[in-house]
């Protein structure tokens, strides 16, 4: 106990403490069965946490920490015989069923803005896992983490059930009679007061039964409002070109990447084809594989893409428009120089830039992000069209969006024509504007103000905010439960079809649209089809066609073609210069897990540690350490009940809000960034309160950055579940965890990352294994992982990991098999980010394995270290044994053994669910090897390279890991492994990990890094 | 309370200056020594301090029952370990306890081999403290397990339906084999030294019910000359088996550290610093509660200051040994020239947790290396105080090897902190609890001085001494 | 003063050493026992089931091959048990009004499913795949006994760990020609080592041991 020097008087102070509990204890132990009073117990076992434990009732429920009963079942199941089990087969069995076997669908999700290619695992029917789909242009065989956590959304057990008005439950029947009069009523008026507001869309049903719908009610409007929406791309192309276009990206084509603010690695629907080609561009073993791109990133926040930026400029939002006039007035556009930052460094990066870009024109690429006022955007372009890289690095097409957002479109038009009254009914179909449309917009007001509009109708997967101030409120059928199509970032057409039917009888947009449209009874798959009978050409075999899509998973070449658009110089080129206001920005950024806040009930993306502050379960106040030290923030301060900082009241435009503060090395000074999505009121038990909810700062006019805040710490401490951050990754270099060199050093001297010296071959006791079928090994590429996530959640699907929640990852306790180091290197003020995913390095003398006492953890005959959890009693000596602190431990009753919650039917039945009291960990995906060697010996044949992908490889978008047969010399994993930039992590411990590493190369460059021939790695700096 | 028996013995005043002292305070004979010890039993009501002393005990033993069940209903986590200090206090505790049941046995059977005679009057209840402590002690093991109800039977190597044997690698089953050895050893040696005495008991006792109960446990002792030869080779024989015993325990226990690969545990000197440490533990534990003990029952004629100043210079000399052990640690972390364990060093003496190396320095080498003076040696109220910070030292030592070498290991990524919860206090106490209801009940019932060996050592005895 | 204890005391407290031994050793051994009974495995009782479906009719008797009910028993880790239409398939149209078999037909016209009681469990944490097994020459019978002589069927083996890997050490004990492997009453031949061995070569049965096996 840090706080108590000579344990005797502990003991003293405590066995009172403990006399005067007993009663207490006595009570709770009878309630932690159907425990009511976790709340009290948790408080007096976390005294620092107490007022975070928010709805502990909910959160318990959801986390299942506890339970007496389940624990008095573990007790028992030792003593006592089996219970009896029944076998329920069908009465009549659906065709092409196997059971035991999974049967995989291809279909689409739109996580983010666009379609992403899937092929959903099914087990008995019902989906438990979500692969990319490798035909699919959006997936290419990868997905983003959200579509990852796409699956436990579907069984979200809070969910909204059933049909209400206001709160009284009603039926889907009663409903289509309740507006069938306003819709009437509405027809006379030419549907003058009739309001549809979706989030984005790129169903061309959905579009085809809008515009129908468009048709019967001329004066009627479609509103689009989405958080992820491209509102400044739009316009930026309005301006620029006259008419909404969309860029796509030719990262093969690109070797100087210019990104002003923009994340494409980090969000958006084209972020896994981004990151596969961006990377494609940087990972190789020889030097004459290809020449590597280079990324200079300017910005005005943080971002995963930032953190791979072979030079980052961390600016002012009005500084990145600085800049982007300094490079358009260097190619020759007519336009005024803007601010530039103050410091030296950035202004010979912005030169050495611009002298980059004018060496290759036309293999630059320059983007703008979403952040970024629309002018930048067709600055953006016309550079890109100057440079002549329009067309090669840059490609315009007609935005996949149906109702590209717009002015006219926007939520602030809508809010303005409620206030007036003018509106009689209004849809929402899907999203929650309520929580996410900015205050300012008038909309959630004219939402409140009951007398406005006579009709309010939600569509939404949840009960939330919105639904809260609308009359009716209809469940959504999930994406995987229902039909539907949607196109892919370049346009590429795919039709979506259900997994399961619609757990809580949803209803689909199609379904909703259509029964406005008079026709309250056909089905999606009626009503999707019969859109597509339309579009498949020789109707004759269109049973044919319409198969092969479904089973292919997209229309093939249904990609945009390129549009030929030039920019219309005009007068937009002459707008005013931005300027830095006040002496402090705010910055808001969508979060990188819970985005606009619809992921905050989904427990896997808020226990997922974020890209670089690690931070879980938590929005903060992010800013510089310079900043820091300007309103004397401290440091967090690290211990065993989480990782402590100071709350600070974050002031802008009159508006105020309590968040802690937290500080990240490398964000621009004088900036400060808050997450969306947090403080949610009505999200479910996981979401319910977690974070803080900033919508109140922001303003409808310029939503991504306010300028003139004020930061003042309010006094009182915070604790914070984080997983990395205040621990200083200190010494790294000496440790030779992580390995880097720039691209000249490793022309130079491919080998740079091998240490002189370190013994290769060391000698063991024991006698070495011998491997007579497959060895299985693997390989992660440094230089192509961008520390996107995905793989962590994707192995938290396949495995079945448990989320354990804000208190436990407080106590160190968190349960992801798979975590992403992050180095800095560099000064704290402009730093270098490194991502180092660490999963179990299945070593091949392994120390976890010597030291159990009852060899629950032993060597397969493949080389893996087996983890049976069955015969596991806890004593949690491999864990400390491990050097690399891989292993996770079950300390309470994690995982959801509730088999009535719907959260059971997500579980992989190929992996064991596992109990209190049991260590746990990377298996390497076991249960895909098994499968694969059974399927080749049933079939009299070796296994097949590249036959076993684990969750985390196949996941990966920039296909960064490598996994295989080390017994193979020709596998890929055995040529990754003789790369000259391979290595092991702690080599000189004699261990012999299994799971290797690729030093990582940067790009920058030279004239702007001189001297650069000592390997440099990590070095000590903090967050 | 004094009987008008003792005064009439007129107990000397004790005075340091005259040395060596006897062993025993002159003027006693068999019977008195007789009378004194067992009068300590059932024979005499009992002292109210005694009642008073127990009552707390019961009270922390209730602590331990509600802590274990606690831990069974609702989960392992309710303790402070987390990945990376899966070791906290449960293993802390459970080497310091088996550190302290050593004094025993070294006592009994190691002093008796090399014919310290002194030894006599005090094996007993040090051997008592012993058994007592290794139960406390194991009900670590035990209960730090994430499932308790498998792990107390999975470790053993016995035909299971598994078709599986236990992991021998793993130092946690040679602790089982070294605890269970030493645990049952020492049991019979207690009991073998106890029987002439417990003959004595029977024979002495009033009722009915305590003629038998002392009677069946002293296996019908007739004081025989044969009886004495063969309980002679018996104890000897004991003697012989138990004192390996005190070295391979602590030495094995102490693998659990030196086998591992972390920094701070996967070191050779491991073994003999431990058994050290566990003698210099185990002293002070005898000697925290032999100065009670005498006071409370007047014992100062048969564990007289000579006992008391040699229990101090063996706790002198094996605390050097321990202040040996720790600067070689910081010299091994320096002359190695491994990062590692430079950096553990120094984070050690210097980290977030400095404070327990701090007071570990305070406790086992500034406190105790004032025994080298003979005032501090022969003044019980110091050497007390002295063995209390002796005692808690030895906690902290343990606490400095598991915690600061477990939470910042190789990779800064997975660094923790460790904080003991409120249910690893209460177990603790419980233990504490447990340690001092045995002993309470200890010297109600058994003659905790053993008479029959001190009698050996009367003035004039001598001749009677065999060994 | 008067003797505490009769004479005999002696005699007592010396049988008493050997008693307490037996008594200890005793306990013991019916430990050891209990756990291999069949009270503990569940071996050897027979269930009530919805329907008296007796194998040994439908085998022995009638003909009828595993894999006409059990269909993805050498594909897939689950044999399966069919589902109402097969048995249909036939009692549409032999023993149509049989009583005893109105569960099934009750089932097949509600669609609500038959409830059968699982006879052969294995813990969940113990994945058993029927296809590697079946492939490799591990008869039907060998695992769940002379099947084609159970009216009602019963778990014929402990189905513990150690009596899988007796299996999985030396499998030859065990191993029969593939076109046997569905033979509902089978006995191993004289040199059933001999062939066993032949057959271990020959389809490369070489079982593993690893935990992982069986365990994820």
């Amino acid at each position: 106990m840090s706080d108590v020097h000579i344990p005797i008087s502990q003991v003293t102070r405590v066995s009172k403490g403990a006399s005067g509990a007993k009663p207490r204890f006595w009570r709770s132990l009878d309630e932690l069965a159907g425990s009511e009073d976790i709340k009290v117990w948790l408080h007096r076992e976390f005294p620092e946490k107490a007022s975070e434990f928010t709805d502990p009732e909910g959160r318990r429920q959801f986390l299942q920490l506890m339970g007496a009963s389940v624990a008095l079942a573990g007790l028992s199941s030792a003593c006592t015989r089996q219970p009896a089990e029944a076998i329920v087969p069908y009465a009549k069995a659906p065709e092409q069923f196997i059971p035991g076997k999974p049967v995989y669908f291809a279909t689409v999700l739109s996580t983010d803005g666009a379609a992403q290619g899937v092929l959903v695992e099914s087990h008995m029917g019902r989906p438990t896992k979500i692969e990319g789909n490798p035909d699919h242009p959006g997936s290419l065989g990868s997905t983003d983490h959200f579509a990852q956590a796409e699956i436990l959304n579907l069984y979200d057990p809070d969910r909204s059930k059933s049909v209400t008005y206001r709160t009284e439950t009603q039926t889907w029947a009663a409903f289509v009679a309740a507006i069938r009069p306003v819709l009437d009523a509405q027809k006379a008026l030419k549907g003058e007061g009739l309001r549809l507001l979706t989030p984005t869309v790129t169903s061309p049903t959905l579009a085809g039964q809008i515009a129908e719908l468009l048709k019967q009610y001329p004066l009627a409007k479609w509103h689009v409002h989405d958080p992820i929406a491209r509102r400044n791309a739009m316009d930026g192309a309005r301006l620029a070109f006259g008419r909404a276009l969309q860029p796509v990206y030719e990262f093969s084509e690109a070797d100087v990447i210019i990104s002003l603010d923009a994340d494409f690695l980090g969000l958006g629907g084209d972020k896994v084809a981004n990151a596969r080609a961006f990377s494609a561009r940087r990972s190789f073993d020889t030097v004459a594989d290809r020449e590597m791109n280079r990324l200079y990133m300017v910005e005005s926040s943080i971002s995963v893409t930032g953190s791979n930026a072979d030079h980052r400029m961390a600016v002012r939002a009005a500084e990145v428009e600085g800049i982007a006039r300094e490079l358009a007035s260097a190619v020759g556009l007519p336009v005024e120089k803007g601010a530039l930052p103050a410091s030296a460094m950035a202004k010979s990066i912005v030169e050495a830039m611009i002298k980059d870009a004018k060496v290759r024109p036309t293999r630059t690429l320059v983007m703008v992000g979403e952040t970024q006022p629309a002018f930048v955007h067709a600055l953006g372009f016309a550079i890109n069209e100057k440079l002549g890289s329009l067309g090669t690095t840059l490609i315009l097409t007609e935005p996949v969006e149906a109702n590209p957002p717009s002015a006219e479109n926007s939520i602030e038009a809508l809010s303005t024509d409620m206030a007036a009254g003018k509106v009689g009914a209004l849809f929402i179909l899907g999203g929650n504007p309520v929580a996410t449309a900015v205050p300012e917009s008038g909309f959630v007001s004219a939402m409140k103000d009951q007398t406005k509009v006579a009709l309010r109708v939600h569509l939404g997967l949840f009960d939330d905010e919105t639904s809260e101030l609308c009359h009716w409120h209809i469940p959504e059928a999930h994406a995987l439960e229902t039909w539907g199509d949607a196109r892919a970032f370049d346009g590429t057409l795919s039709v979506q079809q259900p997994l399961i039917a619609p757990l809580y009888d949803g209803k689909s947009s199609h379904e909703l649209v259509q029964s406005l449209l008079g026709d309250s009874t056909s089905t999606s798959y009626q009503i999707v089809q019969a859109a597509w009978k339309s579009r498949i050409p020789a109707a004759a075999n269109f049973d044919k066609g319409w198969r092969r899509i479904i089973h292919d998973g997209l229309v093939p070449a249904s990609a945009f073609p390129a549009a030929v658009a030039k920019t219309t110089p005009g007068a937009w080129m002459q707008a005013e210069p931005a300027s830095n206001q006040g002496d402090l920005d705010v910055a808001f950024r969508l979060d990188p897990n819970i985005l606009d806040g619809r992921y905050a009930n989904n427990g896997w993306m808020q226990e997922l540690p974020k890209p670089l502050t690690k931070l879980t379960w938590d929005n903060a106040v992010l800013v510089s350490p310079k900043t820091a030290k300007r309103f004397s923030i401290p440091e967090p301060e690290g211990s065993a009940r989480g990782s402590f900082v100071d709350r600070v009241r974050l002031e802008v435009g009159g508006q105020s809000v309590s968040m802690p503060a937290w500080i990240v090395p490398g964000h621009p000074d004088d900036v400060v960034t808050v997450h969306l999505g947090g403080g949610r009121k009505r999200s479910g038990k996981v979401g319910q309160g977690v974070g803080v909810d900033v919508q109140s700062l922001r303003t409808a006019g310029s939503p991504w950055v306010r300028s003139g805040g004020q930061v003042t710490r309010d006094g009182t401490r915070y604790g914070m579940g984080c997983t990395q951050d205040h621990w200083k990754m200190e010494d790294a270099s000496e440790r030779g965890l992580l390995r880097t060199g720039s691209y000249e050093e490793f022309k130079a001297n491919p080998g740079f990352a091998q240490h002189p010296g370190q013994p290769t071959e060391m000698g063991s006791l024991y006698p070495a294994h011998p491997y007579n079928g497959n060895k299985w090994g693997m390989s992660i590429d440094l230089s192509a992982c961008i520390g996107c996530n995905a793989c962590i959640t994707a192995c938290q699907s396949e495995n079945n990991i448990a989320v354990v929640g804000k208190e436990q990852i407080m106590m160190g306790r968190e349960m992801q098999w798979l975590r992403i180091d992050r180095y800095y290197e560099g000064d704290s003020e402009s730093p270098a980010v490194h991502h180092q995913p660490v999963p179990c390095m299945q070593c091949e003398n392994a120390s976890c394995e010597v030291v159990c006492p009852v060899a629950a953890t032993t060597h397969s005959d493949e080389g893996l270290n087996d983890m049976v959890y069955n015969r596991c009693v806890g004593t949690r000596y491999c864990s400390n044994n491990c050097a690399y602190k891989v292993r996770r431990f079950n300390f309470f009753l994690y995982s959801d053994w509730d088999t009535n919650s719907s959260l059971t039917l997500q579980k992989n039945p190929d992996v064991t669910v596992r109990s209190r009291g049991v260590m746990e960990k990377c298996t390497y995906c076991v249960q895909r090897v098994n499968e694969a060697r059974i399927n080749s010996k049933n079939e009299g044949r070796e296994i097949r390279e590249g036959e076993i992908k684990t969750a985390c490889q196949q996941v990966c978008p920039t296909q960064a890991i490598v996994f295989g047969d080390l017994n193979n010399a020709e596998s890929a994993v055995s040529k990754k492994k003789a790369s000259p930039r391979n290595y092991v992590l702690l080599q000189e411990i004699n261990t012999k990990p299994r799971t290797s590493y690729l030093a990582s190369v940067r790009n920058p460059n030279p004239e702007l890094h001189p001297g650069a021939s000592e390997p440099t790695e990590g070095e000590a700096h903090h967050g | 309370m004094a009987s008008s028996q003792i005064s009439s013995l007129g107990t000397p005043v004790m005075d340091p200056k005259y040395a060596p002292l006897p062993l025993v305070a002159p003027g006693h004979t068999n019977d008195s020594v007789t009378e004194k010890i067992a009068h300590m039993t059932m024979e005499k009501e009992t002292p109210r301090a005694w009642w008073l002393t127990l009552l707390v005990a019961l009270a922390m033993l209730g602590g331990l029952g509600t802590a274990i069940l606690g831990l069974l209903f609702v989960g392992i986590g309710l303790w402070g370990p987390n990945v990376p200090v899966g070791w906290g206090m449960d293993i802390i505790n459970f080497v310091w306890w088996i550190g302290i049941g050593h004094a025993g046995t070294l006592i009994s059977a190691i002093l008796l081999l090399f014919k310290q005679r002194w030894r006599n009057s005090i094996n007993r209840f040090a051997e008592a403290m012993t058994l007592a402590a290794v139960l406390c002690a194991l009900q670590y093991p035990l209960f730090h397990t994430g499932r308790p109800w498998l792990a107390f039977y999975w470790l053993l190597p016995y035909p299971n339906t598994m078709g599986l044997w236990p992991n021998f690698r793993s130092p946690l089953i040679w602790d089982v084999f070294a605890v269970s050895t030493y645990g049952l050893v020492s049991l019979l040696f207690w009991y073998v030294g106890m029987i002439p005495d417990l003959g004595t008991l029977r024979d002495r006792a009033k009722n009915r019910i305590s003629k038998v109960v002392y009677g069946m446990l002293s296996m019908g002792w007739r004081n025989s000359a044969r009886h004495w030869s063969n309980y002679e080779k018996a104890y000897l024989l004991l003697a012989g088996l138990s004192t390996p015993l005190v070295l391979s325990v602590h030495s094995v226990v102490s693998f659990d550290f030196a086998v591992s690969l972390i920094p701070g545990w996967h070191t050779t000197i491991f073994p003999p610093y431990f058994v050290a440490g566990a003698v210099f533990a185990g002293f002070a534990m005898v000697l925290n509660l032999a100065i009670p003990l005498r006071w409370l029952y007047r014992l100062e004629d048969v564990i007289t200051m000579r006992h008391i100043e040699n229990m101090a210079k063996v706790m002198l000399a094996t605390g050097l040994i321990v202040n040996y052990g720790y600067f070689m640690e910081l010299f091994m972390a320096w002359y190695s020239g491994d990062f590692f364990e430079r950096y553990m060093m120094k984070n050690r003496v210097l980290g977030p947790y400095w404070w327990s190396y701090a007071a570990l320095m305070l406790c086992n080498v500034i406190v105790p290396n004032t025994l080298w003076w003979k005032k501090a040696r022969t003044n019980t109220i110091w050497l007390f105080i002295v063995s209390l910070f002796v005692g808690v030292g030895m906690w902290l030592e343990r606490f400095v090897i598991i915690v600061t070498s477990l939470y910042r290991d190789y990779m800064p990524s997975s660094w923790g902190y460790y904080k003991a919860t409120q249910f690893d206090w209460m177990f603790f106490i419980g233990t504490g609890g447990l340690f001092l209801t045995l002993m309470l009940l200890f010297v109600r019932f058994l003659p905790a001085v053993p008479m029959s060996e001190v009698k050996m050592i009367l003035p004039g005895a001598e001749g009677r001494v065999k060994r | 003063m008067a003797q505490l204890f009769p004479k005999q005391a002696n005699g007592l407290s010396q049988a008493s050493i050997a008693a307490g031994a037996a008594v200890g050793a005793s306990v013991l051994l019916t430990l050891f026992l209990l756990a291999r009974s069949g009270y503990a495995t569940g071996a050897g009782t027979p269930y009530d089931q919805p329907v008296p479906f007796s194998h040994n009719h439908h085998t022995t008797g009638v003909g009828i091959d595993c894999r006409y009910c059990h269909t993805s028993v050498e594909t897939s880790a689950s044999a399966s048990i069919p589902p109402t239409q097969t048995c249909m398939n036939c009692h549409s149209q032999i023993w149509t009004f049989a009583p005893l078999l109105e569960p099934v037909r009750q089932s097949y016209r509600t669609g609500e499913s038959l409830e059968w009681r699982k006879v052969n469990d294995l813990p969940d944490f113990a994945y058993f795949n029927h296809s590697a097994h079946v492939n490799k020459g591990v008869g039907c019978t060998t695992c769940h006994g002379q099947i084609g002589e159970m009216p009602l069927v019963f778990q014929a083996q402990s189905l513990q760990m150690q009596w899988c890997l007796a299996c999985h050490r030396n499998p030859e004990q065990f191993l029969r020609p593939k076109n046997e492997v569905m033979a509902p009453v089978w006995n191993p031949p004289a040199n059933q080592l001999e062939v066993g061995m032949k057959l271990k070569a020959e389809y490369q049965a070489n079982p593993r041991l690893s935990c992982s096996t069986c365990h994820r």
